[in-house]
């Protein structure tokens, strides 16, 4: 078989059950396209030998007379946030230069036991904040699709930038991401790949570089629906080292994809409907409504009538949360420590750490959020946006109670972007990338982003689709209802 | 609510990060961008609305209060930036 790298989990799953090809041919096909993709640095951290390892004892497995589990033998990405033990895991900081942890995340190790092979570490924003992949210490990941001709180089998107471009172009049939505002589901719509975010407590944080740990999740980002099914289980569960971590039974979500939602109630929330939205993304988004109405779905409008304060009360918990969980890099235990100059005590030793070890980017959330925390500010800021969240999350319940069982909403405000475009627009401007994501995770609910069109420049754009809590099964078969519908199956030419 | 440069520079040294004095300026202006974005905040009736602690029904588990874990040292010292005779080194904090 050829361009084996160029296949889906599900694909490659059966080919290696037919024994038409090996986890280890699958791996170095991987390995191949990794080594010549340099131009997108979406690999930061480069593991062949355990991926060599791990293929051959996948290899065994597959031989041997017990099932294999579902992953067995197929090579993926991780994201830098996840620890993996004995390789570097710095959440694309300065800071945590030089660290290799001694245990392996939760996420990570499901995956590992499900015989999934590890190809190496994905570049990301640096912990996790940002939207396009610019903020990460080991500089921007690229995007592998391009404007028609034009070769400006575009973001992927972030902060899961480099899984986006790995599996986009092919490095790796799949990776993990993470998705705090829309880390997941912006960098999948920004380069024709699915991602999922799943209901808070579906996939254990244990082990994952915390950013925001009330809106924190992992999910898988895959070439398809069906890949994205079979990837969430497995790194999926319970694990008691997570005490948010929800202890309730992982379903079959692959056995869900019937392609079949007759009856299904799909709301078209009216406050997504922005101004000054992109006329390719209004069409985009009623484009996916007729389709799901084709398959027999109902559609009714909803509303949502807290959305607009969404993302301004997400600036004020995502800080918060990252000033506190940030607090820990203080150049003692790990990571970098700054020079110190005679005289320098530990406040010294601190502040400096800081300083040179955090971007921009990260030092202003920090700072921001110590600022909400701050005496006196407390209530007036963080407090009245806890409480905004609650109205966000019972705009949620009200709707569901009414019987609907999914949202969709478009993934993202307009396609990919050149890098560096945003550089001199306010932070703000930055922010807006996550308008549509961002609820979802302020109410702890399941989301997908699925790629269904291309707008004029050549690029791919998104629709979201938005689930009950627990209810992924349900939310990937609307999912592969649609992802089916719109036959999206474009790729980026190769150029890098 | 408009921030200060004494304010930012309060605020930088809470969050124990070095800002030199003439970065505050700026600082300060990125400051009330954003603050003031937030302050839309400001709109929402939120009486009697409780802030949220659990996004999920669910509360915290809890485990029996005892050891789980230990006799790691080396493992907990290995990422260390500086580690001597089994502890964190740092610079002296007592006088």
């Amino acid at each position: 078989m050829s361009d084996l790298n160029k296949l889906g989990l599900a694909e490659a799953r059966d080919a290696l059950r037919r024994g038409d090809t090996t986890s280890k041919e699958l791996t170095e096909a991987c390995l191949k396209a990794i080594e010549g993709a340099g131009a997108l640095n979406a690999f930061v951290h480069h593991t062949p030998d355990i991926a060599m390892a791990r293929a051959a004892e996948a290899d065994e497995r597959l031989k041997g007379s017990e099932e294999a589990p579902a992953m067995c033998g197929l090579p993926i990405g991780i994201k830098d946030l996840f620890c993996t033990k004995g390789v570097p895991s710095q959440a694309g900081s300065r800071i945590l230069e030089g660290f290799t942890p001694e245990y392996e995340s939760t996420v990570s190790q499901n995956l590992k036991d499900a015989g999934a092979v590890m190809l190496g570490k994905l570049n990301m924003d640096e912990f996790a904040m940002g939207s396009s992949n610019e903020t990460s210490v080991y500089g921007n990941a690229i995007n592998p699709w391009r404007r028609g001709n034009e070769d400006t180089p575009l973001t992927p998107g972030g902060s899961s930038g480099g899984s986006a471009a790995a599996v986009a172009a092919d490095l790796c049939l799949a990776a993990t991401g993470t998705d705090t505002g829309g880390s997941i589901r912006q960098p999948a719509a920004f380069t024709g790949t699915v991602g999922i975010k799943p209901t808070y407590g579906r996939c254990s944080r244990w082990g994952v570089v915390a950013f925001a740990s009330s809106l924190d999740q992992a999910g898988p980002m895959t070439k398809s629906v069906r890949d994205a099914a079979i990837m969430l289980e497995a790194m999926a569960g319970f694990d008691a080292k997570d005490s948010t971590s929800a202890d309730l039974a992982v379903p079959d979500f692959e056995a869900a994809l019937t392609g079949d939602i007759r009856g299904k109630k799909i709301g078209i929330p009216r406050e997504y409907r922005m101004d000054g939205m992109p006329d390719e993304i209004e069409k985009l988004w009623a484009d996916g409504t007729a389709m799901l109405k084709d398959a027999g779905a109902q559609i009714v409008d909803i509303s949502l009538p807290h959305t607009k304060y969404a993302l301004p009360a997400y600036y004020v918990i995502g800080p918060a949360e990252a000033s506190s969980n940030l607090a820990r890099y203080d150049g003692v235990r790990y990571g970098h420590r700054a020079k110190l100059d005679a005289g320098d005590g530990i406040t010294e030793m601190y502040e400096k750490t800081r300083a040179e070890g955090f971007g921009p980017e990260v030092q202003r959330r920090v700072m921001v959020g110590t600022y909400v925390l701050s005496a006196g500010f407390y209530d007036a800021y963080y407090n009245r946006a806890r409480r905004v969240r609650t109205l966000i999350k019972q705009d949620f319940d009200r709707v569901f109670a009414d019987g609907v069982d999914c949202i969709l909403t478009p993934a993202t405000p307009s396609a990919a972007f050149g890098l560096g475009e945003m550089t001199d627009a306010d932070p703000i401007k930055m922010y807006l990338n996550d308008v549509f994501t961002i609820t979802v995770n302020l109410a702890g609910l399941p989301g997908i982003a699925v790629p269904t069109g291309i707008d004029r420049q050549g690029l791919p754009i998104a629709l979201q689709l938005i689930g009950r809590p627990w209810e992924e099964a349900d939310l990937l078969s609307s999912a592969y209802v649609l992802e089916q519908a719109a036959g999206f199956v474009a790729k980026p030419d190769k150029w890098w | 609510m408009s921030i200060d440069e004494n304010t930012a520079a309060r605020v930088a040294k809470l969050a124990r990060i070095k800002v030199e004095p003439e970065a505050l300026p700026a600082l300060a202006q990125e400051f009330n961008k954003i603050l003031g974005f937030i302050e839309q905040l400001g709109e929402v009736d939120i009486d009697g609305v409780e802030p949220m602690t659990s996004v999920t029904p669910q509360r915290l588990l809890r485990r029996a209060d005892v050891v789980t874990d230990g006799d790691q040292q080396a493992a907990v010292l290995s990422n260390a930036p500086d580690a001597r005779e089994g502890f964190f080194a740092v610079p002296k904090v007592v006088e």
